[in-house]
């Protein structure tokens, strides 16, 4: 069983990552900030000025170490990966079931039920923790009935593109009630959430989400090559150059529990706020330094919290859910389960 | 598993220097310099294995010794540290 490895990120700016023996050394300057070894680490991330030699790069993608260059407001530039060697076949079989129509509604499908189901989840336990007289309850409470009517239309959608249309629609009723997942902070009024923004995002909590969703990618892409997927061929997402469809399909279901819940705690348990956003010229709205390394760190945290994987009945970590999705994935596309299980999570 | 390697070899001689070297090289391979002889490596046990040998062969029995603590997977219940230059956490959130 694969153990569920850690992942550094170096914010520092001007750093410099050298290989020495098995291990990477972070330096800045003539300072040294850290010295890991390879085998503890399952992926390296570096945001906007930090270097890194080539020899470490080298030794990153022989031992199967991730590395992705991400600006440093943390848009995805580039990654270092070693050969997608060995899973030849696996690949084969993979193209070849993404081009039946047939196949690729039906996964699609299975992941955009389990988006919705699980966006509705987080929805619901929301709203069991609100009080009688709380305003919050009935747009929850709503919201989620009308996510419970699309899971049901889905069950019925005979075409990829009605799949992906009741995806709209359904991720238009959630982002709806997304604001009333706030508590009722301090300041709160600096949270509101309007609507999704991105590209760039125009409000903190777009931006807090949309760095979650990167660093959420950054993790599928390496799920997907370590079981020897193409993370680029994906099902519900269509293929485009530079885009990583087989990832961003994976990801579906667990933005709505991974991602935004972490959002939402950071802002009520007043570990972000608001005056770590900036608002560039252009509207966009970042975080500084201090907040992106509490959220990297609360995302840290999170992956090492266990739960019980509901298909496999075993007691797993959040940081592995990724692999696991990927790992029943690659049974499915070999043939070995009938259908992919999504993960699905009971709040 | 997390493993405490600590070792003690005598430097009179330049290939004692060398052992020295060599047997730091080793540690830093697989785990973190916590004080200048101590290391603490979270390794699993084919690679604890390979450590195990390499530093084995790297010391001289005559003069050097090497000791390895086993602390197993309730390590942090048995780690304490005061003082400067505290360790990092392998298994928490890297960020640096």
């Amino acid at each position: 069983m694969k153990t569920h490895l850690n992942t550094l990120y170096i914010t520092t700016q001007g750093a410099y990552l050298g290989r020495q023996g098995e291990a990477v050394v972070v330096r800045c300057g003539k300072q040294t900030l850290g010295h890991l070894p390879l085998h503890n680490l399952a992926g390296i991330v570096c945001f906007g000025r930090v270097g890194c030699s080539p020899a470490l790069l080298g030794a990153c993608a022989e031992k199967g170490v991730a590395v992705s260059l991400l600006t440093e407001r943390g848009r995805f530039l580039a990654s270092v990966r070693g050969f997608t060697s060995g899973n030849v076949l696996l690949r084969r079989a993979q193209y070849k079931i993404a081009d039946d129509p047939g196949v690729v509604l039906d996964v699609s499908r299975r992941i955009v039920m389990a988006k919705v189901a699980n966006s509705r989840s987080v929805l619901l336990r929301t709203a069991r923790d609100c009080d009688a007289d709380d305003p919050r309850g009935a747009p929850l409470d709503s919201a989620a009935g009308r996510l419970g009517a699309s899971i049901h239309e889905l069950r019925q959608a005979d075409a990829v593109n009605k799949v992906r249309g009741l995806e709209g629609e359904a991720a238009t009723h959630y982002f709806g009630a997304f604001d009333a997942l706030l508590s009722p902070v301090p300041d709160r009024d600096a949270f509101r959430f309007v609507r999704r923004s991105r590209r760039p995002p125009l409000d903190p909590i777009n931006a807090l989400i949309s760095f979650l969703y990167t660093l959420l990618l950054h993790d599928a892409r390496s799920a997907c090559e370590s079981v020897g997927l193409d993370p680029a061929v994906g099902f519900l997402h269509a293929d485009r150059p530079g885009k990583p469809s087989l990832a961003l399909d994976l990801i579906e279901e667990v933005r709505a529990f991974l991602a935004d819940r972490l959002a939402f705690s950071l802002i009520n348990r007043r570990q972000v706020a608001a005056g770590g956003f900036v608002v560039r010229d252009n509207g966009a709205v970042e975080m500084d330094d201090g907040t992106r390394k509490v959220v990297l760190a609360a995302y840290q945290q999170r992956k090492r919290d266990t739960i019980t994987h509901p298909v496999l009945d075993e007691a797993t970590t959040v940081g592995m859910l990724l692999h696991l999705q990927a790992a029943l994935m690659a049974r499915w596309i070999r043939g070995d389960i009938d259908a992919y299980p999504p993960f699905l999570w009971k709040g | 598993m997390y493993v405490l390697v600590t070792y003690d070899i005598q430097t009179l001689t330049p290939a004692g220097k060398r052992r020295l070297r060599h047997a730091a090289k080793a540690c830093l391979d697989f785990g973190q310099r916590v004080q200048y002889s101590v290391f603490e490596l979270k390794v699993d046990p084919a690679q604890w294995a390979q450590c195990r040998d390499r530093l084995l062969r790297i010391i001289d029995p005559e003069v050097d010794s090497v000791r390895f603590y086993y602390l197993g997977t309730n390590w942090e219940q048995r780690v304490e540290h005061h003082g400067a230059k505290p360790g990092l956490d392998i298994e928490g959130p890297l960020i640096l």
